[in-house]
C-alpha cells in the first residue's frame, strides 16, 4: 500500500486560500488600482470584518465539532443591545462589558445545554435560539437604535477599537490574536482535539474517554463568549446600537469558514484557513464595491462561493480512505448529523 | 488501589442493563482471575457489546456490582478515564480510531500528556507513539508514520494501531472484541502471540470472537452468554473444542426455534 503524505507547501495549513486570497487581491489591484494600491481600504477593510473573524474563528470549532450555530447573529443584536442599555443606565463601560461577554456565553451555554441534555440537533437548537434571542432583542429595545456616544475616548474604547498611530485598528489585532488563541486551542490543547474526535466519530471519542456532552457545551459557550465580543467590537466600533446589528453576518462568517477548508463533517478544523477564508469574503466584499459594480453583487457573489466551497467541500471529503458519493458526504455533514440516530 | 489479596481484576455481580424496554442483560456474574483469558462467546445482540462497555465504564448498568481488584466501584464515579486508571484497556473491533486524526493524536486521546494547562506535548506524544508504532507492532518500512491518517491505513493496520495503545499503556486487563476481524492470517497470528503475552506477563484478558477456533486456543475459561444471560461457565479442561461448538450450536438453533 503506497502512502501519500502532503509534501512542501501543500502541507502548510490553508495554503490554497491563501493563494486564492493573493490572487484576489491582485485582481482588484488591476482593477480598481485607486482603492487596492492605498492603505485606507485595508485598514477599514480589517476595522469591519473585525467582528466577523471572531465569529467565524468561533464557528470553525462548532463545525469541527461536527455542529452547526446559526444564532451568532443574535448574539451580536442581543450582546450589544446589552452593552447599549446597561450603559446608559449605569453610565459605566466595564461592567456593561463585562455583562455583554456573559450574556452571549449564556446564550451559548443554553445552545449546548438544549442540544446534548434535551438532543434537538444544533441546526434546529440554534435556528430556535436565533429567533428567540431575535424576537427578545426587538421586544425590548422595541426596534429603536441607541447610541452610546459617550464611550468615544474611554480607555476601554481605545483598547478596543482605537487606532494604532491614528491608522491601525486595534480590533484587528483583537481579532487576529483570537484567531491565533483558537488555532492553539484546536491543535495544541487536550480540548480541541476532544472537539476534533467529537467531530470525527462520536463514539470513538466516548469510548476513548471523552466526556461528549461537556465538550460540545463548552464549545458553544465558547461561541457564544466569542459572539458577545464580536458584539462590542461592532458596538464600539459604531458606537451604537441598532436592532438588527447581527443580520449582516450570517454569510459572511458561514463562508469564510467553508472556504477557509474545515471540514464539513466534522472532525477536521482549519483556523487559518478560516483567517484567510475571511480575507477573501471581506475583499470581496470591499473589492467589488471598489471596483464599480454594484454592491448588491457581493451578497451574490459570496453566496455562490460559499455554495461553491461547500459542494467542493463535500466532494473531496474521504470517509474510510475512499472518497464517498457526494450524497453519502451530505448525509454526514453539519447539517444534517444530528437529524439521524446515532 | 483495594485489596493486595483480591482474587479477581474485574468481577460483575448481578449486573442488569435496561435501555428503556429492552433487557439488554439479566443477573450477569462475570470474573476475570489474574493470569486468565476469559472468552466470552455469544450470538449476535447476545450482550457481549454491552458488557463490555459497562467493564469500560462507557456505560452505567442499570443494576448489581462492578468490582475491580476486590475493590467495590460506584457507578456512577466510574467512566472511561477511571478504568484507564484502573488499568483497563479495551481493543473495539472497528470505533476505537478516529478517522481523520493522525496516528500520534489517537494514540493519545483521553490521557494526553500535557505541559501544563491541557497544552499537549506534542513532541513526546510523537516519539512515544514512533516507538509503539516502529517497534512495538513493527509497522517499519510500510511508510507508516506517526503524522499518517487513519483514513489511510488498512483494517489490520489499524487493529495493530489499537492493539499497540493497549499495549503500550501497560494494562492488567485488556477487552479485545473482535480483534481479529477483517485481519490477515499473517496478522491474526501476531494478536494471538499477543494475548500469550498478555497471560504470561501475569494480566488479564477478555476475548470476544465469533471464531471459535481461536478463541479455544487461547482461552482458559469459557462464558457463554445468550439473550443477556449467562448460560454457561466453564473451563478449558471441560470441554473439547468440537463439544463447545456443539454447545454453541445449541443456543442457535435453539434460538431460531423460538422465533
Amino acid at each position: 500500500m503506497i502512502k501519500t503524505e502532503k509534501k512542501g507547501l501543500l502541507a502548510i495549513e490553508g495554503f490554497p486560500v491563501m493563494l486564492v486570497f493573493v490572487v484576489i487581491i491582485l485582481a482588484f489591484m488591476k482593477t480598481a488600482p485607486n482603492a487596492f494600491l492605498r492603505p485606507t481600504i485595508y485598514m477599514s477593510f480589517l476595522t469591519y470584518n473585525a467582528p466577523t473573524l471572531v465569529l467565524a474563528a468561533g464557528l470553525t470549532l462548532i463545525i469541527t465539532a461536527g455542529e452547526i450555530d446559526l444564532s451568532f447573529p443574535s448574539v451580536i443584536a442581543f450582546c450589544g443591545m446589552v452593552f447599549a442599555y446597561l450603559f446608559h443606565i449605569t453610565g459605566m463601560i466595564f461592567i456593561p462589558f463585562l455583562a455583554a461577554l456573559a450574556a452571549g456565553a449564556f446564550i451559548g451555554y443554553m445552545n449546548g445545554l438544549i442540544l446534548t441534555k434535551v438532543g434537538i440537533p444544533s441546526i434546529m437548537t440554534t435556528l430556535g435560539t436565533n429567533f428567540f434571542w431575535t424576537g427578545l432583542t426587538i421586544l425590548i429595545s422595541g426596534g429603536v437604535s441607541l447610541n452610546v456616544n459617550p464611550i468615544k475616548g474611554s480607555l476601554l474604547h481605545t483598547l478596543l477599537v482605537g487606532r494604532i498611530g491614528d491608522l491601525f485598528p486595534a480590533q484587528a489585532i483583537w481579532s487576529i490574536g483570537l484567531t491565533i488563541f483558537v488555532w492553539y486551542l484546536l491543535n495544541r490543547h487536550t480540548f480541541g482535539e476532544s472537539i476534533m474526535f467529537i467531530g470525527d466519530n462520536v463514539n470513538v471519542a466516548r469510548v476513548m474517554g471523552v466526556n461528549v456532552d461537556s465538550t460540545k457545551i463548552k464549545v458553544f459557550t465558547l461561541m457564544g463568549l466569542m459572539g458577545g465580543f464580536a458584539a462590542c467590537l461592532l458596538t464600539f466600533e459604531m458606537t451604537n446600537f441598532w436592532t438588527n446589528q447581527g443580520s449582516g453576518f450570517l454569510l459572511p462568517v458561514m463562508a469564510a469558514v467553508f472556504i477557509g477548508g474545515t471540514s464539513i463533517t466534522g472532525g477536521e478544523g482549519r483556523v487559518i484557513g478560516t483567517l484567510f477564508g475571511m480575507f477573501i469574503v471581506g475583499s470581496l466584499e470591499t473589492g467589488v464595491t471598489a471596483s464599480g459594480v454594484g454592491g448588491f453583487w457581493t451578497r451574490l457573489t459570496t453566496g455562490l462561493i460559499m455554495l461553491g466551497s461547500i459542494a467542493l467541500n463535500i466532494v473531496l471529503d474521504r470517509t474510510n480512505g475512499k472518497r464517498l458519493c457526494f450524497f453519502d458526504n451530505l448525509k454526514n455533514s453539519v447539517f444534517t448529523k444530528g437529524l439521524k440516530k446515532e | 488501589m483495594g485489596d493486595k489479596n483480591f482474587q479477581y481484576i474485574l468481577e460483575m455481580k448481578n449486573v442488569g442493563m435496561r435501555f428503556g424496554n429492552v433487557e439488554a442483560l439479566r443477573n450477569i456474574n462475570f470474573s476475570v482471575g489474574k493470569n486468565e483469558v476469559v472468552g466470552l462467546l455469544g450470538d449476535n445482540g447476545a450482550g457481549k457489546s454491552t458488557m463490555v462497555k459497562i467493564m469500560t465504564g462507557v456505560l452505567h448498568p442499570t443494576c448489581g456490582e462492578l468490582h475491580i481488584r476486590g475493590k467495590k466501584v460506584t457507578s456512577r464515579d466510574y467512566n472511561v478515564k477511571k478504568a484507564h486508571s484502573y488499568g483497563i484497556e479495551t481493543v473495539y473491533q472497528d470505533k476505537s480510531l478516529g478517522e481523520k486524526q493522525t496516528l500520534w493524536r489517537n494514540f493519545f486521546i483521553g490521557r494526553q500528556i500535557t505541559n501544563g494547562f491541557g497544552f499537549i506535548n506534542i513532541k513526546k506524544e510523537k516519539e512515544i507513539a514512533n516507538n509503539i508504532i516502529m517497534d512495538m507492532i513493527g509497522f517499519r518500512g510500510v511508510g507508516i508514520g506517526v503524522d499518517s491518517k487513519v483514513n489511510k491505513l488498512s483494517g489490520g493496520e489499524r487493529q495493530g494501531i489499537a492493539i499497540g495503545r493497549a499495549m503500550h499503556f501497560d494494562a492488567d486487563l485488556i477487552i479485545l472484541d473482535e480483534p481479529t476481524v477483517s485481519l490477515s492470517v499473517k496478522e491474526v497470528h501476531k494478536v494471538l502471540q499477543f494475548v500469550e503475552k498478555i497471560r504470561t506477563s501475569g494480566r488479564a484478558c477478555v476475548y470476544i470472537s465469533h471464531n471459535i477456533g481461536h478463541v479455544y486456543d487461547i482461552a482458559d475459561r469459557f462464558v457463554i452468554i445468550d439473550r443477556g444471560m449467562v448460560v454457561a461457565n466453564f473451563s478449558k479442561e471441560e470441554m473439547s473444542l468440537e463439544k463447545l461448538d456443539e454447545f454453541l450450536l445449541r443456543f442457535a438453533s435453539k434460538k431460531r426455534g423460538d422465533e
